[in-house]
């Protein structure tokens, strides 16, 4: 049992200096909470482009945003990108993140899809909004997200699990708008007219709907796009037994969350990182997301794809999305407290 | 001589120290003021998770025991038809991720699936009148878990049936005692060890699964973990219910093993094993035959034919070079880690046996208890000391050699197979375990006496007996690292993707289609250890 020291030591050392520098080769390291599939063709293209060698990592937000802020001054992460705004600003907040948003940027990209202050840019947007079964509803007896607690709805509900991110989110702008005891009430009215326990994905919600579960159903927009345009015969039938309504457009809008990206304050390839979100902001980048994945291009002039098209443009809520970070762990609380499980 | 032992000890504390510094991490946030998101939890979900988890627990136990047990004992004791098949095909559930099987038997038997539908066209109805059993639900999870983790209470009882001398049973046969009366009075509390085993991580694995859970809509105490990560981003208390759960582990361990008390469970291995094992015939035959057919079937046949429909379409357009990439770095991986494991294992067990000393037995029992541990804790409380002591390294290198070490263990395989670990140490712990307890001390003394030291012990006496529970230690671990999913995602290094990770991104999107073909692999490369090793235990007992 004898442990050379030295050898130890020149082992260490050896490791040590052969370690790789980010910073010599031309490259950008990714931290990604969007899923490879949705990620990797972009860059891709953009390491074809540019000719800078694109890293990466997919993982879970939380899980990134743990490692980033363990990783420190050493972090190797150049760029995150989160699939909600709440998580950019915990990000932000947690101090892991710098100003690196061009005038380029804010000049492309509305104000209340990027950070005041600079730290964040949304890459595309997209809706939750209400779907409801063509030949049981019509669209003229559904309104505002509010309206979903009205005694009629008894049961017919279908809606996922208060774990959901975009559940969250969306509880989170019910408080920004209507303050605590009033989002309180509304989700205890909710959850008296759900028409099972939550369980499964949004996808399954719209099913439920087509089978006849229930008659209403809350999901993300991108859901329903990816059914309908689906390689399986049964989803794409599913998805065209119902419509899409979109809620609150006499008021404030129907509820968003953006897919995001900022680059970290650890990054070594600062440079490269702008590149990288500026190629992502582009014309190019943002159709494919349109195309591939049916979410909003958060820039203008960006051509959709047909399903898109079909469901027509709406108002959207216009609410800093900071403040659903900021909201994220109350609207939590309320849908504990209110049974939504 | 006292010299050496405790020269072996300190090496065995300080490996078992240094391999559950996760679980120091996570203990030190113990001592941290308790903040209102407990209060919280307490008055609202806590009750409700505790209660679906006990309940979870209950009927886990029940399903392993009833899948697994009878299934060992005909396979290890009588010949019938399909025996040299079903001895191995027995163990492939076991590659079946939870979640995954979650996923198929939702898309079988939801409303929408296709056997609803097919009641509904044979009844006529298009109501939602015709009654049938919610699967996404308490009971749908219960026999989920059962479905998938009987494989462990199975191969660790076959391992023990088939070990068990032959004499003991003999001699209870010859008292007059009936078969069944043989299996239960004497082949069952002989196997108890080695099924609670089984049952223990089968136990340890339901506890920790977030995924099936989740997607049936069923808060357990890991959900609760979960969401106040997630959901508060509060660390602290996440730890702090991380060690409240396996408190609860350490105290269901404690309770078995004093109502063991001090039963030994020793049978001598020098007398040789019968060769021929009695032939089963008529509707025995038959029904031995069904009875190991079905879990196969539920388990493995069903959901595999589900995922092949999945992947029939897509297989064309996702097979490609990128695809065997992921293959092969699934397969180094759990390959490697499944050596490394079982030599750790090896060297705990061995130590605390040549010991016998309560400090040394208390530190392997903490160094197995990582299993409990959600994968995404165990992935945390990695991440922070190795991003901790990289940090300490760089800042002392910049200050005294004026250069930057950067992160040198952080986002490493290293860092990954090293959380690998520790969260299956346990399992070969077990199985390696259970397989030691069956040899006699007396054959140590007796090797002691005649000048062996440790070592000869070890290499020419305990390995060649333990080969079989070395083998079953190797498959557990391999086809548990080949599924194993949040701490991969979390730690695994830049461009590095397997396919448990492609698999979830694919269903956590909800596109069950694509995530077919990567499941289909995991199972398809979990099979080949297991039809190989199976197949060398079994010549060791045919």
């Amino acid at each position: 049992m004898k442990i050379n020291l030295k050898t130890v030591g020149a082992f260490l050392l050896m490791g040590a200096i052969s370690f790789p520098v980010y910073a010599d080769l031309e490259e950008v390291n990714v931290y990604s909470a969007r899923k490879e599939q949705l990620i990797k063709p972009l860059l891709t293209d953009f390491t074809k482009i540019t000719g800078i060698k694109v890293n990466l990592i997919t993982s879970k937000a939380d899980a990134l945003l743990k490692r980033l802020e363990s990783e420190g001054i050493n972090s190797p992460a150049d760029i995150l990108i989160t699939t909600d705004a709440g998580r950019l600003h915990r990000a932000k907040e947690a101090g892991v993140l710098q100003v690196s948003l061009t005038d380029k940027m804010k000049e492309r990209v509305p104000e209340h899809l990027r950070d005041a202050d600079g730290y964040w840019v949304g890459l595309t947007t997209r809706s939750r909004m209400i779907v409801y079964a063509k030949d049981r509803v019509k669209p003229s007896e559904l309104s505002t997200y509010e309206a979903l607690t009205d005694s009629k709805w008894k049961k017919r509900i279908c809606i996922r699990s208060s774990n959901n991110i975009y559940n969250q989110s969306l509880v989170a702008s019910m408080i920004a708008h209507k303050g605590k005891e009033a989002t309180e009430e509304w989700v205890e009215g909710l959850v008296e007219n759900m028409a099972r326990k939550p369980k499964g994905g949004d996808r399954d919600q719209i099913k439920a709907v087509a089978a006849g579960q229930c008659d209403i159903a809350v999901v993300n927009t991108y859901y329903l796009g990816q059914m309908l345009n689906s390689n399986d015969p049964k989803q794409v039938k599913a998805a065209q037994q119902v419509a899409v309504f979109w809620p609150n457009q006499s008021d404030r809008g129907a509820h968003i969350n953006v897919s995001g990206i900022a680059v970290t304050k650890a990054a070594k390839n600062k440079k490269n990182a702008v590149k990288l979100i500026e190629y992502l902001l582009s014309n190019d980048a943002q159709t494919w997301y349109a195309k591939t994945n049916n979410e909003y291009p958060v820039i203008a002039g960006a051509p959709w794809s047909d399903t898109l098209k079909n469901w027509g443009t709406f108002h959207s809520d216009a609410l800093n999305l900071t403040q659903l970070g900021n909201l994220n762990s109350e609207a939590i609380r309320i849908m504990d407290r209110a049974g939504w499980r | 001589m006292t010299k050496r032992i405790n020269r072996w000890s300190i090496l065995t504390t300080l490996i078992a120290l240094l391999l559950t510094v996760p679980l120091w991490v996570l203990v030190s946030f113990v001592f941290e003021p308790t903040n209102d998101n407990w209060a919280h939890l307490s008055d609202t979900l806590l009750p409700e998770y505790i209660i679906n988890s006990l309940w979870l627990m209950l009927g886990v136990t029940i399903g392993t025991l009833l899948l697994g047990i009878p299934t060992a004992w005909l396979i290890s004791q009588y010949h019938f038809w399909g025996r040299s098949i079903l001895h191995w095909a027995l163990l492939l559930p076991m590659a079946m991720p939870a979640y995954i099987i979650a996923y198929t038997y939702t898309g079988l038997l939801e409303f929408e699936g296709p056997v609803q539908s097919a009641l509904r066209t044979v009844f006529e109805t298009h109501t939602v009148n015709l009654w049938f059993p919610e699967i996404r639900s308490l009971g749908g999870a219960i026999v989920m878990f059962s479905l998938v983790l009987y494989p462990y209470v199975y191969l660790l009882a076959r391992t023990s049936f088939a070990n068990q001398s032959q004499s003991v049973m003999h001699a209870s046969r010859t008292l007059g005692a009936g078969p069944y009366k043989t299996f239960f009075k004497v082949a069952l509390p002989i196997a108890r060890p080695a099924i609670i085993a089984g049952l223990t991580l089968a136990l340890m694995e339901t506890l920790a699964d977030f995924g099936t859970v989740q997607h049936f809509g069923v808060p357990t105490f890991t959900t609760g973990i979960y969401r106040t990560w997630t959901g508060f981003g509060d660390t602290t208390t996440t730890a702090q219910l991380s060690i409240l759960l396996l408190v609860f582990v350490t105290v269901l361990m404690a309770i078995e093993f004093w109502s063991r008390k001090k039963a030994q469970y020793f049978t001598g291995h020098n007398q040789p094993l019968n060769k021929t094992l009695p032939t089963l015939t008529g509707h025995q035959n038959l029904l031995a035959f069904f009875v190991c057919l079905l879990p196969i079937l539920f388990g493995f046949v069903v959901p595999a034919l589900q995922l092949l429909d999945w992947s029939i379409n897509v297989a064309s357009t996702q097979l490609n070079s990128e695809f065997f990439a992921l293959v092969w770095n699934s397969f180094s991986l759990a390959f490697i880690t499944a050596l490394i494991t079982i030599t750790i294992a090896l060297l705990l067990l061995y130590v605390k046996r040549a010991q016998q000393h309560a400090f040394i037995d208390n530190t392997v029992r903490v160094a197995g208890l990582g299993y409990a541990i959600p994968g995404v804790v165990i992935a945390v409380a990695v991440m922070i000391p190795f991003a901790w002591l990289d940090n300490t390294v760089d800042s002392w290198a910049r200050t005294h050699l004026d250069i930057s070490t950067g992160l040198l263990l952080s986002g490493t395989l290293f860092a990954l197979v090293f959380a690998y670990c520790f969260r299956f140490l346990s399992v070969a712990l077990q199985s390696v375990g259970s397989g030691l307890s069956q040899i006699k001390p007396s054959m140590d003394e007796s090797a002691k006496t005649l000048g062996a030291n440790n070592w000869t012990l070890l290499k020419r006496i305990h390995i060649p007996l333990l080969s079989s529970s070395l083998i079953t230690a190797f498959i557990l671990v391999f086809v548990e690292v080949l599924k194993e999913l949040p701490t991969t995602l979390i730690l695994r290094p830049f461009n590095f993707n397997t396919l448990s990770v492609r698999a979830y991104e694919m269903a956590a999107d909800e596109r069950l289609a694509d995530a077919g073909l990567p499941a289909l692999l995991i199972v398809i490369t979990g099979l080949i250890p297991v039809i190989i090793l199976s197949k060398l235990i079994g010549k060791r007992h045919a």
